[in-house]
């Protein structure tokens, strides 16, 4: 039987612009679930990684704002120097809350709060990056009955993230950045018929 | 432990009416998902094990009130923060607000005052200073004091000294201060004129005929119905054609008061009260 999954969570880091620029494109337009990214930027780049990745995917890739409701099939990135957290009732907020593992937005933030929105209906998927933010956060949602995946650290540009995750808790599946995408189309939507658009 | 995500929810929810009928501060149309981050922090470090535990010593222990008080007020602010937003005020907002004879500005959750301070150097350097009274409030008594001494860390100066820069500033950043060994206090030239008092959005009320309201990143710690209200009372205390200024990421995009405003600079979150609202 299938899962009923509600939102995916996905945390990168270095390497991030790369590994996103796989995984997101690779997502199905008719994904029945919402995903939100946390990337690691410098606070001062601009907004453009939402948009450079709208443009090379089906999926539609925007910034993700105060105060909106999440919808499936869109996928909401951080936007720089904010914190992205899940209200219970599915709307997004950000803050200026100090930096958690150096890093704002945080990827434990999003990970932590969704998990507390979604429970066991929540997919985490911990990417490329040079450090230990996600691996917390990851914990949780397996915690609540979610579902980990990992990139396996082999395939990561930088491995260390991946595997402070991997130690953290029992993860559920360790893939190749490129198998990522289609496993998420196939947990989701279903086996894809022929090839998708 | 692993406790039931709406059993904690239920949980902080009593904690927030708790507190609002013992002390009266109203967190409770907070966001949520802020404030149980903010509940783990003290519980984490208060080996407290769980939300209904940090109630319990909340209403029983008043020191455990204020100290849970520090760790629901936001103090991450910065001197010239986002640059573009004070170079727009500097060269679009100050000569406009330089044709009225005299002007208030009220700083609406202004933590330890970086920002005040900020806009008071504004001021100094368009010639307005003597012209305007800023008011610089927040609900945190002790961050106000913290506002009020206008010292801040040596090791944010360089950070600062950037974001003047970049923000059009002409002076050196460094006539502003003088810098002991471990603390830069602010020139107390920039402190004439700013009057830190208490006041909480959440609770209180109308702050009369502002010409300009700068409330930058408070609005994303309230849900809907309490930015609506607070919204709302800015616009009871602007004058017609007073302007609100607030964070980059914030919007009057889902305000029920959206059209009482237009949108000035669209990308600085710069708003103008229209004149028939």
């Amino acid at each position: 039987m299938k899962r009923a999954f509600k939102a995916v969570v996905v945390g990168v880091s270095s390497g991030g612009l790369e590994a996103l620029k796989i995984l997101v494109p690779g997502l199905r337009k008719d994904l029945s679930v919402p995903v939100l990214i946390v990337q690691h930027l410098s606070p001062q780049a601009d907004s453009y990684l939402a948009l450079r990745l709208d443009e090379v995917s089906g999926l539609k890739v925007k910034e993700a704002e105060d105060k909106e409701f999440l919808q499936a099939g869109v996928a909401y990135v951080a936007p720089p120097d904010y914190h992205l957290l899940v209200e219970p009732d599915g709307s997004l907020s950000l803050s200026v809350d100090p930096k958690v593992n150096f890093s704002r937005p945080s990827v434990d933030v999003l990970f932590e709060t969704a998990s507390d929105a979604f429970g066991a209906a929540l997919i985490g998927v911990v990417l490329t990056g040079a450090n230990q933010d996600g691996a917390k956060g990851l914990a949780r949602i397996k915690r609540r009955g979610g579902l980990a995946v990992v990139q396996s650290p082999e395939s990561a540009l930088a491995d260390a993230m991946p595997r402070a995750a991997l130690e953290s808790t029992n993860v559920d599946h360790v893939l190749p950045l490129r198998e990522i995408a289609p496993f998420l189309n196939n947990l989701l939507i279903g086996p894809s018929h022929a090839n998708t658009d | 432990m692993n406790v039931h995500p709406e059993t904690e929810r239920i949980e902080l929810r009593l904690l927030l009416e708790a507190i609002y009928l013992k002390y009266g501060y109203d967190f409770r149309n907070y966001s949520m998902a802020h404030l149980k981050r903010r509940a783990e922090y003290r519980l984490s470090l208060s080996g407290l094990a769980s939300i209904s535990q940090l109630q319990h010593a909340v209403l029983h222990d008043e020191k455990m009130f204020l100290i849970f008080l520090q760790d629901l007020s936001i103090n991450v602010s910065e001197m010239f923060r986002d640059p573009p937003f004070y170079k727009a005020l500097r060269n679009e907002i100050l000569p406009m607000l330089g044709t009225y004879p005299s002007f208030k500005i009220w700083h609406a959750g202004c933590s330890a005052g970086q920002e005040v301070y900020s806009m008071a150097i504004l001021l100094h350097e368009a010639g307005m200073r003597e012209r305007g009274q800023i008011y610089a409030t927040d609900f945190n008594r002790a961050i106000l004091e913290q506002a009020r001494e206008a010292a801040f860390p040596l090791a944010q100066l360089k950070d600062y000294t950037t974001k003047y820069q970049q923000a059009g500033g002409e002076n050196s950043f460094a006539d502003y201060y003088a810098a002991d060994d471990e603390r830069a206090l602010l020139c107390s030239f920039l402190k004439e004129r700013i009057f830190f008092s208490e006041h909480n959005l959440v609770t209180d009320g109308v702050f009369g005929e502002m010409h300009l309201i700068v409330c930058r990143n408070v609005l994303i710690y309230f849900d809907r119905e309490l930015q609506d209200r607070v919204v709302g009372l800015f616009v009871d205390s602007l004058c017609p054609g007073g302007f609100l200024c607030l964070g980059s990421k914030e919007s009057l995009k889902f305000s029920r008061h959206a059209e009482k405003f237009e949108v000035v600079r669209e990308k600085e979150k710069i708003y103008r009260k229209r004149r028939d609202a």
